[in-house]
């Protein structure tokens, strides 16, 4: 277990302001990432706009109840991240370890809703390109290039937490966390529960407003 | 050497922040199934944002974090707003302004969306 004098770089005076300095420094990452997404919310904004008959018909064939069951796993796994962290501030070793593979797990599970999900688009020819479905206008395309790309990017967000946990899961197992030091494990969280707004935002733009 | 930057937050705020949650997506699930006009979309937005709003204070701790993190925090949203605002306020006035000014060069090389009706 680390001690005060290890876990302490020496750059900072104690450890509130190694994990302020943290905090900053992730929040200034994720500031980054809300304008990455940003780009693409203000595409489907315009696009909306642009085409709302289109984006209107062809938002109707997306998979609610995916979706939904997909959401309510998130919502889950921030719940059990934050446990995770409640744990480690208290230094239990063993439920962080419990609740870390169970947010790993339920990421997981959503990745696989997806991917089932995906499987039944596929189906249904709602890729756009050559095969695109006969049933929607031309530019229900473009709303069905922004949930492909939307949801991949942020899948693969989903799929880098799910390594980032893996890590802190390695870290808690050599018992590299205590009541001390458990930033890395804050900052984790950070990260998962900014993938999980993200996602919050996406079920609202692509399988709810355009129901009627 | 306790002092803990952002403190220990109770399990049942956790707890009740995840019911919460869940219960908003039940909520914005049925009034999706509902044809409300144009309340449907100010409901969907308004309920992904409190979740939002809930998930950024309790569960990644902004609530409990100094005015200097609120700032960084704070610093992305301003820009994504400044992102959106400009650019909306080119898309959406551009017909506004051949109007107004008779034939422009945005009239002749803006071409009208194609309005589109359901195959019969």
């Amino acid at each position: 277990m680390a001690n005060s004098h290890e876990a302490v770089a020496e750059q900072f005076d104690d450890m509130p302001q190694q994990i302020e300095a943290s905090t900053l420094g992730m929040w200034t990452f994720l500031a980054t990432e809300i304008l990455f997404f940003g780009a693409l919310f203000l595409a489907y904004i315009v696009y909306r706009h642009t085409y709302a008959q289109a984006f209107a018909l062809a938002g109707r064939h997306t998979l609610i109840l995916y979706g939904t069951i997909n959401t309510a796993l998130l919502l889950t796994s921030s719940f059990t991240m934050s446990l995770a962290i409640h744990s480690a501030q208290e230094g239990k070793n063993k439920p962080l370890l419990g609740f870390l593979l169970l947010t790993i797990f339920l990421g997981c599970g959503f990745l696989l809703v997806k991917g089932l999900e995906y499987h039944e688009d596929v189906h249904e020819h709602l890729f756009p390109g050559a095969h695109f479905t006969r049933e929607l206008p031309a530019p229900g395309q473009i709303f069905w290039v922004l949930y492909w790309v939307m949801t991949g990017v942020h899948s693969i967000h989903l799929a880098a937490g799910i390594g980032l946990l893996a890590v802190i899961v390695w870290m808690a197992w050599r018992r590299r966390f205590s009541s001390y030091y458990h930033n890395p494990v804050l900052i984790s969280g950070l990260y998962w529960h900014f993938v999980d707004v993200i996602w919050v935002w996406l079920y609202a733009l692509l399988y709810l407003i355009n129901r009627h | 050497m306790t002092v803990l930057n952002p403190p220990i937050v109770p399990r049942k705020i956790y707890g009740l922040i995840w019911v919460v949650l869940l219960l908003l997506l039940l909520l914005n699930w049925g009034l999706a199934q509902l044809n409300l006009g144009p309340f449907n979309l100010v409901a969907t937005l308004a309920i992904a944002f409190i979740q939002m709003m809930l998930m950024l204070l309790y569960l990644m701790h902004v609530r409990y974090n100094t005015p200097l993190t609120w700032v960084f925090v704070a610093a992305g949203f301003i820009w994504l707003v400044v992102m959106i605002n400009l650019s909306l306020s080119d898309y959406l006035t551009r017909g506004a302004v051949a109007g107004r000014f008779g034939k422009s060069w945005i009239h002749e090389t803006s071409v009208p969306p194609p309005v589109y009706l359901p195959k019969p």
